[in-house]
């Protein structure tokens, strides 16, 4: 169903680092949850609509108008790390690039 | 612990303060939740503080609302401004929501008292509370067993009387099926009748707020409580608000017009017998309050697992790409770079089913996989819709089992995830489309363990659903027992 090497280009996608024992893990898993899942090609869908919502609903249109949502010190307050009014993080890029 | 009508006749009869009922709550937690473990936050201060507001709007002569000065418990992916909220999960830890849910703050407005944010599964992903990275909670009936999940928390502090009703939110059965093992009423709304605004996501096309409580009553109060449209929350159904605990009566309306359909395939294989049992005799019971039983044909109800096990990790994958240690929350350290840092921080932060859902989630919408996987299961949510939409023409409430057994012990499904996703077999498919479903007690298996019955309603009917399911309710015995460990006090 899923190998190792999907696992590992699935996970890099997902931006999670996986220990080899998850790795080793997570093949056995989600094999077998894929292979459950399989059983929907028993169903001929072929002219069938998909749902993209549970309630049907249309477009929701406000007016462009400022507003003050929240407390701006409060939700900076939040990150691990900031400076002044910016959230810090590491460096983007490597030194030679 | 009494009902909300009994609460709010004592207070208003000055028979007891809401400071003290607030106490007794908070007494209860003290001593039960060494054995419980429902709540990751007891939030002590803030319930005596909102108890004293309520007692001096009695003492000034003001009028209080039915919810004024009741105990509540909060499910912990609800965002509290000031009180953490951490949905269970390592990565959201240190998190102290800036801003509050529109339902706690319709409750803090109707003077309700949160006594404090409880267990559950991480992210909501699970079925037993065991995903919790923080503890395991467990059942009220057998301590030696799970209460169910992803709401587990709200499930055991209402069944075992820490509080007297609960909020907990349900993506493929995560109120009903908690509901169903405590041996309490549960509710899941109406997509969109109750904003989600606040409510940390999971799978938004699914995700629902809703009530538990040890009545049907006390769930129709709380439920008029929070519903209304909402312009924060773009799924908002512009519905005008009902009053959904005036129109209970104990016998079944429309009189003699009542006709209930049981869905046909969730009986037979993988269901356990004495939940079968006590599921027929509840349908016997419904025809002897004068509905018409029929049995009703939904051929597609089993496709909803493996449809909503694409469906939900799609959702959650794009949901919790927020999750990077960057604007709030949990972040590794010594990450060389940024991406190393998000991948770092995702690792350690997320437990194995978050982390296994992701993955789902991430492969099924990859290149080359979309058509295969998430349109294939959006087509298939289709046909489920469909089963429902005709069931409703001639039904006005389908039944079935909440769960295919009652609650499994610690550690049974923790090594196999499929053994544990089936668990919800029978609630999924009602997310899938939407409508509003409701566990309501209806027995004991052989060990005394508490036993749900699912009934479905069409979209926006939750005042036929809890009409019927209060008709059912009072003329059976099943609320009235409560679990031994909370029988010692009042």
């Amino acid at each position: 169903m899923i190998d190792r090497e999907q696992v590992r280009k699935v996970a890099h996608l997902a931006r999670l680092d996986l220990t080899e024992a998850e790795e080793v893990q997570f093949t056995t898993q989600l094999s077998s949850i894929l292979e459950y899942i399989e059983q929907l090609s028993e169903l001929d869908t072929t002219n069938v609509v998909p749902t993209t919502r549970a309630i049907e609903g249309s477009n929701v249109m406000r007016a462009d108008e400022l507003i003050h949502h929240a407390d701006r010190e409060a939700m900076l307050e939040c990150a691990p790390d900031r400076v002044g009014d910016y959230f810090k993080v590491p460096k983007i890029m490597n030194e030679e690039s | 612990m009494a009902s909300i009508r009994e609460l709010h006749q004592q207070l208003i009869n000055k028979e007891r303060s809401a400071v003290e009922i607030a106490q007794e709550a908070l007494e209860r937690i003290q001593q039960l939740e060494p054995k419980l473990h429902s709540f990751l936050h007891i939030t002590a201060d803030r319930a005596l503080e909102q108890a004293k507001q309520v007692d001096a709007k009695i003492a000034a002569g003001e009028p209080i609302g039915l919810l004024a000065g009741i105990p509540i418990g909060i499910k912990d992916n609800l965002c509290t401004k000031g009180i953490p909220t951490t949905c269970g999960s390592r990565i959201l830890e240190n998190f102290v929501p800036p801003y509050e849910s529109t339902v706690t703050q319709k409750l803090a407005d109707a003077g309700a008292v949160t006594v404090g944010k409880t267990n559950m599964d991480e992210f909501a992903m699970g079925g037993s509370t065991e995903t919790s990275a923080y503890q395991m909670t467990f059942n009220p009936w057998d301590l030696e067993r799970v209460p169910g999940g992803s709401s587990g928390g709200s499930a055991v502090a209402v069944s075992a009387g820490e509080c007297v009703v609960s909020l907990g939110s349900d993506t493929g059965g995560s109120i009903r099926q908690p509901a169903s093992f405590c041996g309490v009423v549960g509710l899941k709304p109406t997509y969109g009748l109750v904003s989600r605004y606040g409510l940390v996501a999971y799978a938004s096309s699914l995700d629902q707020i809703g009530p538990f409580g040890r009545s049907v009553e006390d769930v129709a109060i709380l439920l008029g409580a929070i519903v209304g449209y909402d312009p924060q929350d773009s799924t908002s159904l512009k519905v005008k608000p009902i009053d959904y605990a005036k129109s209970l009566r104990p016998d079944l309306k429309p009189k003699g017009g009542c006709v209930i359909g049981v869905i046909k395939e969730t009986f037979g294989e993988g269901l356990d017998p004495t939940v079968e049992q006590a599921v027929t005799k509840a349908i016997a019971q419904l025809q002897d309050l004068g509905a018409e039983i029929r049995v009703i044909s939904c051929p597609n109800f089993r496709y909803g697992l493996p449809a909503y096990y694409i469906i939900a990790p799609s959702e959650a994958s794009a949901n919790l790409a927020r999750y990077d240690g960057v604007k709030y929350g949990f972040r590794a350290d010594n990450a060389e770079n940024l991406v190393s840092m998000y991948a770092k921080t995702r690792s350690a932060g997320f437990g194995a089913e978050v982390k296994r859902r992701i993955m789902i989630g991430t492969y099924a919408l990859s290149a080359g996989y979309y058509d295969a996987y998430y349109l294939k299961a959006q087509k298939v949510r289709t046909l489920i819709k469909q089963d429902f939409e005709k069931a409703f023409e001639q039904v006005d409430i389908l039944v079935c089992p909440t769960a295919p057994t009652t609650a499994v012990k610690a550690g049974e499904k923790t090594t196999d995830p499929l053994s544990m996703y089936l668990l919800d077999l029978m609630t999924i498919p009602v997310n899938l489309a939407g409508l509003p479903g409701l566990s309501v007690p209806c027995g004991f298996d052989d060990q005394g363990l508490p036993i749900g019955l699912q009934m479905i309603g069409n979209v926006l009917k939750e005042e036929t659903l809890l009409q019927i399911a209060y008709a059912y309710e009072q003329s059976t015995p099943w609320h009235q027992y409560i679990p031994k460990i909370s029988a010692s006090r009042s």
